[in-house]
């Protein structure tokens, strides 16, 4: 079932890409691309990522393409903008293409899945120990915590060695009880980029203002 | 109604029970997505139904005349169906200039993100089709996406009016979802939980629970969420984009039969669901208000499991009241406020909208802090945690009546640490 489920959304991602390259027309780009995302979305839903997708949805589907097909209606001078490549540049970008899917190909080729099993199933692990159950999706908590520098699913794994394996389901992982070493968080980080971005849309809109000449009187 | 229930509890016994000894995994959970997207469908179907009826009805009252009268019996119960069959009959026309396939494609687009939307509230207690921790948050998000197949509907008929209509409506919902999603936070600040179930439970226990009668920042932000989800659902007083009365039908001026109706169906979709959040954010839920009834109710839901049966059907029917209630005065609106210009929308979206909600997050984030430091207490109510029967509690209230007291939640006491460790060393 869930791997059925995945070769729904990973072929609606993979086509929707695919169609978003060979459609000529600019605004059913937009839809595939729409399709695209969304089924990624729809990937981190079944991963148990339930916040990345719908930040994906929300930003990517609801946000970025929006704003895509309002430039391209704001812009556009004939009825249907329609991009049409000529066979080098087909060719070109076939080229890059290629070259970016073998990378990516011969790295996931050369991780050793068998290994590193153990350590993907560990998240179920602690996951399992009653507070939170992500792995039914609900990341929201966690990521909030860690973003004030709480791991809770670190502190739990130090006291899993403290304790021993059976003990674990009594412990109470909620965040009242972290342990008193904090990390840094990533609180900070945000804010910053968060801040950089508002100073980058404040320029922007700066330089592209409408530029009025006032008169100037000389002499 | 009452028959929605009785589905809804056999997946719950689908869920739970003896079911999965003779059907594989992926069977049961076929069945039980089955059942749940039914029921979902039937609440996004009904109430759409039922207003749009109810809008033809009011509106008739309102400007003194009858409404409909004649079909289904003497108050035109059937208005409606009668609507939809004639819509079914009528030619899917595509103009020539259209994209057709993309204008094909928009009102689905529409109609899916509405009906997305509706996966993530609870209709009543545990009357839920997914539950997750970031609810609220999906939610908005989904529904967000209406957007862009109102967008596509306006670009793809090629037609000045869709064009100009869809940018006008796509610029507007826009730009009001930053309201909107500023006031949705804030009860989700105040509780703690951005789980929609979560937010109901701590609403129990009397009408000065809701979250509503809070503090005064979420008093006015209730109404500022409500008047943002006017225009974020293109009611009027905010509906110059369609303007039906005098100007063409706007994005949707090419489309008619089966695809105009979708878009149709959406928006009173669209504005029962925003009704809904509303009640569950604010308006307590399927919570009467009535202290010893709502104890008397969550009682019955401790015990049998006959009784949590008529916990669910009572806070359904008391869900549905409220939010048709919220629903008749977005009709009473539209039938007694003229129309804004499309300056003005924009205007009172982000000169006054804006704002106050930027002003409503930031005072009910210190307000708490300042009660604390001049009463040694959270909240001049009965703190959140302790409204809700101890067995009914996710581990969230849990965590949030121990740091209620505390501002920090950091500060774990010295007898919360030691009950750790006995239950560890258990």
């Amino acid at each position: 079932m869930e791997f059925f489920l995945f070769a729904v959304y990973a072929i609606a991602a993979c086509g929707g890409a695919l169609a978003v390259v060979l459609t000529q027309n600019v605004v059913r780009m937009a839809f595939w691309l729409v399709v695209s995302l969304g089924a990624v979305s729809g990937l981190f839903f079944m991963m148990g990522a339930d916040f990345v997708g719908g930040t994906q949805l929300l930003i990517y589907v609801g946000g970025t393409v929006v704003l895509l097909i309002f430039g391209v209606m704001l812009t556009a001078s004939g009825p249907y903008v329609s991009i049409e490549n000529s066979p080098a540049e087909m060719l070109q970008a076939g080229l890059v293409g290629l070259a970016f899917l073998s990378l990516v190909a011969s790295t996931v080729l050369a991780v050793q899945w068998d290994d590193n099993f153990e350590k993907l199933s560990d998240r179920g692990h602690v996951a399992n120990s009653g507070y939170n159950p992500e792995e039914t999706g609900n990341t929201s908590r966690s990521l909030g915590t860690a973003l004030l520098g709480m791991r809770f699913d670190k502190d739990l794994s130090t006291v899993h060695q403290q304790v021993g394996e059976e003990h674990v389901n009594h412990v109470h992982a909620d965040h009242t009880h972290a342990t008193a070493e904090l990390s840094t968080g990533y609180l900070l980080p945000f804010e910053i980029v968060s801040v950089h971005l508002l100073v980058v849309l404040i320029g922007a809109s700066y330089l592209a203002r409408a530029k009025r000449h006032v008169p100037v009187i000389e002499g | 109604m009452n028959l929605l229930i009785a589905a809804t509890t056999i997946t719950d016994i689908l869920e739970s029970s003896s079911l999965t000894n003779w059907l594989p995994a992926w069977g049961v959970l076929f069945v039980v997505a089955v059942i749940h997207t039914a029921l979902v469908g039937a609440f996004f179907g009904l109430p759409a139904f039922v207003f749009i009826w109810a809008e033809r009805k009011v509106a008739g009252r309102i400007q003194d005349r009858l409404g409909p009268t004649r079909v289904g019996g003497r108050f035109g119960w059937l208005q409606s169906l009668a609507d939809g069959i004639k819509l079914i009959q009528k030619e899917d026309l595509a103009p020539d200039a259209a994209d057709k396939w993309l204008f094909r494609m928009a009102p689905y687009i529409v109609v899916v993100a509405t009906f997305a939307a509706f996966m993530f509230l609870p209709f009543s207690d545990g009357l839920v089709a997914v539950t997750m921790d970031a609810g609220l948050f999906i939610a908005l998000a989904v529904l967000s996406l209406e957007v862009l197949g109102i967008v596509l509907a306006g670009y793809s008929s090629g037609s000045k009016w869709s064009l100009f209509g869809g940018m006008r409506e796509a610029a507007q919902m826009v730009s009001y979802e930053v309201p909107l999603g500023i006031t949705a936070v804030i009860p989700v600040l105040i509780v703690g939980s951005m789980n929609l179930s979560d937010i109901a439970a701590v609403q129990a226990g009397g009408v000065f629970n809701w979250l509503i009668f809070h503090d005064i920042f979420t008093f006015l932000a209730f109404f500022v969420f409500f008047t943002v989800t006017l225009a974020s659902n293109k009611r009027a007083p905010f509906d110059l984009a369609e303007a039906e009365s005098e100007l063409v039908g706007g994005f949707h001026t090419e489309y008619s039969g089966m695809r105009w109706s979708f878009f149709f169906l959406a928006e009173y979709s669209a504005m029962f669901f925003v009704s809904a959040l509303g009640v569950i954010l604010f308006l307590g839920a399927w919570w009467t208000g009535i202290g010893p009834i709502d104890s008397f109710f969550a009682g019955l839901g401790e015990g049998s499991f006959f009784g949590t049966l008529v916990l669910r059907a009572f806070g359904l029917h008391v869900f549905l009241i409220k939010s048709a209630m919220l629903v008749f005065v977005q009709i009473w609106i539209r039938w007694s406020m003229p129309r804004l210009r499309i300056d003005q929308v924009m205007t009172t979206c982000l000169k006054y909208l804006v704002p106050i909600s930027c002003f409503l997050f930031l005072g009910a984030t210190l307000y708490p802090l300042i009660l604390v430091t001049v009463s040694g207490q959270g909240s001049l109510l009965e703190p959140m945690g302790e409204r809700i029967p101890e067995s009914k509690k996710p581990a969230v209230h849990k965590a949030l009546s121990q740091t209620e007291a505390s501002p920090s939640m950091f500060a774990a006491t010295e007898t919360e640490r030691s009950e750790v460790a006995e239950r560890s060393a258990r």
